[in-house]
């Protein structure tokens, strides 16, 4: 009996939660949006969670497709195949490595950030002072950060393709020898622009909009105290990686599985 | 109570409870226009938690708030952050924002909610901060500040927009002599300046007793004793004087509730 209260005070805390979230999301985005006011706001923000990750992204991406090309070209060469590791780096990283890697990386460095931030403003109550000032938390400190987060994701995952095609190329090309015009040629034979481009494209920027949510939200939800921002931070993290794979394998299923 | 001329904030059969600990079971608070009303009693009495209750950043479980006849707990969103802007509130620790200077903090609320060109701002906040005496700190960030110095500071932002309420919550807490001397004046030059109606939430007893028009005395969620300083000085009850006489013994138990001292120390583990 008792577990089974447990149980139903778990599913009413995680729907009420989940409810909380919708409601914060919908006045923050939603409800009266001011561009002219959050501009500013935005640009900063764009700043700090965008441009400063830029550096983690691009070593990350460039790191990732040497691997490809290393890999690939040692797989590939015992077929007599290993012209194709230009289209295997280009389409592993466009479809798959590039969003969830980019996304990832993202919850760790952004996500995790914003919520330490937002946690430490309502723990220090400057979001009490913000509402009694007048101004609606929700709409100053929430929604430039919301924004600047699904906007710099899916150029992150954009930046991470390209570096990462280029380390590939890097080690295929220069280092293992392969011909540079197959290397090209191949990749562009086989990337489509519509089935992998845009499709890899789309699940950055779901991943920017589930990402930034659960940060800002678990942010704003905070219990506010140095526990309570620390168990949130690591939601974000947690959370926002999970989510971010469940989601890639059902966009996966329904982009390339053909059903 | 009905005694007041003019009220501006009427509470009526306020109830609000905190995860099954009642705070206030059905509390009528009224407060005069244009006066300084001290809000006092022990620690943890939810003296901070009734300033929330007026500017509507908790509601209430039952009872009515009203400002100006309008009823806070009932309002919405947009309607609560319009009827704030009347209001100006000094938090406990300053709440300062931390990424704006000392200057940029003061402009803040000038900068959302007015259209004033540049220089009349910068005019405006030199002298809110002279007021509190921090006019050379204003290029300072937030960190380089003092406990007092930032509850100054978030003073001077509290009155930026010259608000018709002022909710101070323990102003007088960490200041030294001179800047309390400083502070208990300005709030009572304010108060006849400007016409501002204060609220003081405090448990210094000297200093909110010089100042105060009328004083609420709120103890086990109720208000236990309300009128001006001479009239609570008279006042006979037992958990009156023993508050305002700071007595460690008497009907206010000091200690939180336990298991008895002398068992408590006897118990071995188990």
């Amino acid at each position: 009996m008792e577990s089974l209260a447990r149980l139903g005070r778990f599913g009413l805390n995680n729907l009420a939660s989940l409810g909380r979230s919708g409601m914060i999301l919908f006045q923050a985005i939603v409800a009266r949006p001011q561009p002219l006011t959050m501009f500013p706001l935005l640009v900063q923000q764009i700043y700090f969670v965008g441009v400063l990750s830029l550096i983690i992204i691009v070593v990350s991406g460039l790191f990732i497709g040497m691997v490809l090309g290393l890999q690939g070209y040692t797989i590939l060469v015992d077929y007599g195949s290993e012209q194709a590791v230009g289209q295997m780096v280009a389409l592993s990283l466009v479809r798959e490595l590039a969003p969830v890697v980019t996304a990832l990386l993202f919850a760790g460095r952004a996500g995790s950030a914003l919520t330490a931030e937002i946690g430490l403003m309502k723990a220090t109550e400057q979001l009490s002072s913000l509402e009694m000032i007048g101004v609606d938390p929700l709409r100053r400190i929430i929604a430039p950060r919301f924004w600047a987060g699904f906007i710099c994701l899916p150029i992150l995952a954009a930046i991470f393709s390209i570096v990462g095609i280029y380390g590939g190329a890097l080690v295929s090309i220069e280092w293992l020898g392969i011909y540079d015009g197959s290397f090209w040629a191949n990749m562009q034979n086989s990337v489509d622009f519509a089935d992998d481009i845009v499709n890899g494209l789309i699940k950055s920027v779901v991943f920017g909009f589930v990402v930034t949510w659960i940060a800002v939200f678990q942010g704003y939800d905070c219990i506010p105290t140095s526990e309570g921002i620390s168990q949130a931070t690591t939601k974000t993290v947690v959370y926002a990686s999970l989510a971010v794979l469940g989601l890639d394998f059902i966009l996966t299923a329904v982009m390339f599985g053909e059903i | 109570m009905s005694h007041f001329e003019d009220v501006i904030i009427d509470i009526q059969q306020l109830s609000f409870s905190r995860s099954d600990r009642p705070i206030y079971n059905n509390v009528d608070i009224k407060i005069p226009r244009g006066k300084i009303t001290a809000i006092m009693g022990p620690s943890g009495t939810g003296k901070t938690t009734l300033l929330k209750l007026i500017g509507g950043q908790l509601n209430p479980d039952s009872g009515k708030i009203y400002l100006d006849g309008q009823n806070i707990p009932t309002l919405n969103r947009r309607e609560l952050f319009v009827i704030r802007e009347r209001m100006g509130m000094l938090f406990q620790s300053g709440a300062l924002f931390t990424d704006m200077s000392v200057f940029e903090n003061v402009a803040f609320p000038l900068r959302v909610h007015t259209k004033l060109p540049e220089d009349m701002i910068r005019d405006i906040v030199l002298m809110k901060l002279e007021a509190v005496g921090l006019r050379g700190a204003s290029e300072l960030m937030p960190s380089e500040l003092s406990g007092g110095m930032a509850r100054r500071v978030a003073l001077a932002r509290a009155i930026a927009l010259d608000p018709d309420i002022v909710m101070y919550d323990e102003p007088f807490t960490g200041q030294d002599p001179i800047a309390m001397g400083v502070l208990v004046n300005l709030i009572r030059r304010l108060n006849e300046s400007l016409g501002h109606t204060s609220i003081i939430v405090s448990h210094d007893i000297q200093e909110t007793l010089g100042i105060a028009d009328y004083i609420y005395l709120v103890a086990d969620s109720s208000v236990i004793a309300h009128g001006t300083p001479e009239e609570l000085k008279e006042v006979n009850s037992p958990q009156v004087r023993q508050f305002m006489e700071g007595l460690p013994d008497g009907p206010v138990p000091f200690h939180f509730p336990a298991v008895d001292y002398h068992d408590d120390l006897l118990q071995r583990g188990v």
